[in-house]
């Protein structure tokens, strides 16, 4: 397979679309207009393919959602506001148990916020987002490779739980090229019974989140949520990156997770052994994985560009068995290795562990 | 080794694609590499710059706060970047538009008369790429003759008449420094 | 043996309906599914019911259905219509869901074009929540959120959907209905016909807007909400044909015809 050298958004729109996606619906908001732009390109190419500028964000999820019950592989993109809005039809799609990509290319908030790069969506990905008793998958790609092989596994996971999947990335990640080989994607296994294309001269189907029955509603919460537990058990992804003689764990995803591969070099050139948990899937969180690693490693470090959501997962994993910092950098400012370096030198103490620490 | 470059002018010079072939004919060589654009309404309000690193280890950002070199094609981008260039650095000018001198003395600095010497080869649009033969020649990031197949598969659809005018301009941005040494 | 003169169309199931006495829901969806009955498309078609009093449409409609979140129903039909154009989509709105919540939906569905057939139930009043002011409240009418009538300082005007939609060049037919008496009701399964037949000849968007009674709310009896129609709806919501472009192009236009030709 070929290298080539490609900008993280059309990254995810190739992906997309050698993983079979034949459905986009979107509205521009930067940093990820050349996924809309892309995708409108690549989909009058293809046999079958719909491209739909809509009116709004919100239109455009349930675009995804019509195509989707009609069995098309379907995505939308967006950015941190137009993924507040895309909330209705995601919540939506987790209760109807449609399959759908949605990919969030990060900026600055809250509200309008900025263009730049952030974390900040954190708690909106993992929670679910919108309304109601529900999970969503969300994956954290942190390099140009696993912008595309994450994109393809996204429909893989969407069709198999019947459920969505969120693409968390960052405008860095969007606007960055890097080499990339794309992998070939698997063949898509999706039961024709889920498909509604009319009744033919069979059982007519139903499509719904409305069960107004309270008993009944509570059963599908319970269905689903023990869908949900079925996908924490199997399908956690985490990277471990020089953990294995590690005095110090830094915990980071995506483009943090970049930076502090750069700063571990950086502190292993001063005699500091740090290591780096990332976790690839954020919802499900790689609990069990970090809680094992807090069995012989005493210091964890997290950083985020944030003021501290994905802490919270760190927290609850590793249940007061560690210390575990934190250094955030909100609102769409990028650090440094070299800045994440000193803040580590400064928060842990060979001694004494991380100081300040939670 | 990691080498972070910052290219910088106003649209329309030709900043993206330096930046563009030198991450392609660099990713050719088998560095690890990245590219990252300024994007957003910056780039609309007439300058236009973007960062490329190159690294035979994995590259952690993409970003450079301290670059090892920076191009630039205007008076703008040489005030913007100048003072962020590492300590015995490298400063490339395009001297036919930037009159005025640089504050570093720590740095190197070259000076190419790139837009004069492209409209001398009969395309002025070619002064990114005199630039480009200037820079590899003192960085030596990347062996000419990969970096100019590099550039020929950015430049894409282009006329061969088009890519062979940048190999001219190329080829004289690369001998210029050569004499002026 | 006699001749079967009336009884439940194919593509109803055989649930009773939830609308209150004297509702226009039931007389609609009757309606639809005789019409797919008779256009034999029950196989093909696939509904968008709304959020509302519509919303379980499904427990009548023995056809595919797919619920919309309020007001994205054309989004949703859109979806479902540009994977499986050979299929017949029809959403189903209240006038919240088309006027307010869903106004940017339904009207860029409409703009696009989109071959597919909304139908329109235009009662005025918010039903399923109680009685609140629609978009299509008119002027001086007393609901729980307009106490002292609708004003215009207050709550602007009541939006007049199908002129509006008449005017945009995607949009092939539009017809204003009425379900409360038995000749409007036969007017009205015409149209839906008409609305249902353009969509499988590919002729573009239609809109089949239904001016319908709702008692509850309107604190009527059936038949004074009937003759309200006649008497004061149906003077801000003129009856009649606005916009018929296949027909106009046949040049089969009649007297009353479309005042509108995009």
């Amino acid at each position: 397979m070929n290298k080539v050298l490609m900008q993280g958004n059309k990254i995810i729109g190739e992906a997309a679309i050698r993983a079979g996606c034949r459905f986009y619906a979107g509205y521009p908001i930067t940093p990820q207009n050349e996924i809309p732009e892309y995708m409108a390109e690549r989909l009058r190419e293809v046999e079958g393919g719909v491209f739909i500028q809509s009116e709004s964000e919100v239109a455009a999820i349930h675009m995804v959602i019509g195509a989707s019950a009609a069995g098309a592989r379907s995505m939308t993109s967006s950015s941190s506001p137009g993924i507040s809005l895309k909330q209705e039809g995601i919540s939506s799609l987790a209760a109807c148990e449609l399959p759908a990509v949605i990919v969030n290319m990060m900026r600055g908030g809250p509200g309008l916020g900025n263009i730049s790069p952030s974390q900040g969506d954190y708690f909106q990905a993992t929670r679910g987002g919108g309304h109601g008793d529900y999970r969503i998958i969300v994956l954290g790609p942190d390099s140009a490779q696993e912008l595309a092989d994450l994109t393809m596994d996204a429909f893989d996971l969407a069709d198999r739980y019947r459920t969505p999947v969120m693409i968390l990335a960052d405008g860095m990640m969007g606007q960055m090229m890097e080499p990339v080989i794309f992998k070939t994607p698997k063949p898509r296994a999706y039961p024709e019974s889920f498909i509604m294309k009319g009744a033919g001269a069979g059982k007519s189907k139903i499509i719904r989140g409305l069960i107004l029955d309270p008993l009944d509603m509570e059963e599908h919460n319970w269905t689903l949520d023990r869908k949900y537990q079925v996908i924490a058990r199997k399908e956690t992804r985490h990277e471990l990156f020089k953990a294995d003689d590690a005095e110090l764990i830094l915990v980071a995803y995506g483009t943090g997770a970049r930076i502090a591969k750069g700063a571990i070099k950086r502190l292993r050139e001063q005699g500091l052994r740090a290591g780096l948990f990332r976790p690839i899937t954020l919802w499900p969180f790689p609990t069990n994985e970090l809680r094992d690693l807090a069995k012989k490693i005493e210091n964890f470090l997290v950083f985020e560009m944030s003021t501290g959501q994905m802490v919270e997962d760190v927290r609850l994993a590793i249940q007061g068995r560690a210390r575990i910092g934190f250094h955030g950098r909100p609102g769409g400012v990028v650090p440094t290795p070299v800045e994440l370096t000193n803040v580590v030198m400064r928060k842990y103490d060979r001694k004494e562990g991380i100081i300040d620490h939670y | 080794m990691m080498v972070k470059t910052i290219f910088s002018g106003f649209g329309g010079q030709g900043v993206l694609m330096m930046g563009y072939s030198l991450a392609h004919g660099a990713m050719s060589a088998g560095y690890h590499v990245t590219f990252l654009p300024a994007y957003g309404a910056e780039v609309r309000g007439g300058t236009a710059n973007c960062t490329v690193a190159v690294s035979d280890d994995e590259i952690a950002s993409p970003i450079a706060s301290e670059p090892n070199n920076i191009v630039v094609l205007n008076t703008p981008s040489l005030y913007a970047f100048q003072n962020r260039v590492a300590p015995g650095g490298a400063l490339f000018l395009n001297s036919s538009i930037i009159a005025v001198e640089s504050s570093r003395h720590d740095v190197r600095i070259f000076k190419i008369p790139s837009s004069e010497m492209a409209e001398k080869l009969g395309n002025p649009r070619t002064a990114n790429t005199v630039m480009m033969g200037a820079f590899l020649k003192i960085t030596g990031l990347v062996p000419p003759d990969i970096y100019l197949s590099s550039m020929a598969t950015v430049m894409g659809s282009k006329k061969k008449s088009v890519i062979e005018i940048n190999r001219k301009a190329f080829a004289a941005g690369h001998e210029f420094l050569k004499i002026a040494e | 043996m006699m001749k079967k003169v009336f009884g439940r169309p194919q593509s109803m199931k055989k649930n009773i309906f939830h609308y209150c006495a004297g509702c226009g829901h039931s007389i609609a969806h009757r309606l639809i599914a005789e019409v797919i009955d008779e256009l034999d498309i029950r196989g093909i078609t696939i509904g968008v019911p709304p959020a509302g009093c519509a919303v379980l449409a499904y427990n009548y409609f023995d056809i595919d259905m797919i619920e919309a979140q309020h007001g994205r129903g054309p989004a949703t039909a859109t979806g479902i219509k540009r994977i499986l154009p050979d299929r017949v989509v029809f959403s189903y709105q209240g006038d919240g869901d088309l006027a307010a919540i869903g106004i940017a939906e339904s009207f860029h569905a409409a703009n696009r074009g989109e071959n597919i057939t909304v139908v329109f139930m235009n009662n005025a009043v918010y039903g399923m929540t109680g009685g609140q002011m629609a978009p299509t409240s008119i002027m001086g009418q007393k609901t729980t959120t307009s106490p002292a009538g609708r004003n215009n300082v207050l709550d602007g005007y009541p939006i007049q959907v199908s002129e509006i939609f008449s005017l945009l060049p995607g949009t092939a037919y539009i017809e204003r209905c009425t379900v409360n008496s038995p000749a409007s009701i036969l007017k009205t399964r015409k149209a839906i016909r008409k609305a249902f037949q353009y969509q499988i000849d590919g002729l573009g968007f239609s809109l089949i807007e239904i001016l319908s009674p709702c008692p509850t709310n309107w604190k009527m009896t059936p038949i004074e909400s009937c003759r309200w129609i006649d008497e004061v709806m149906s003077k801000s919501f003129p009856l009649g044909v606005i916009k018929d472009l296949p027909a106009a192009a046949k040049g089969e236009q009649k007297k009353g015809g479309p005042r509108h030709d995009g």
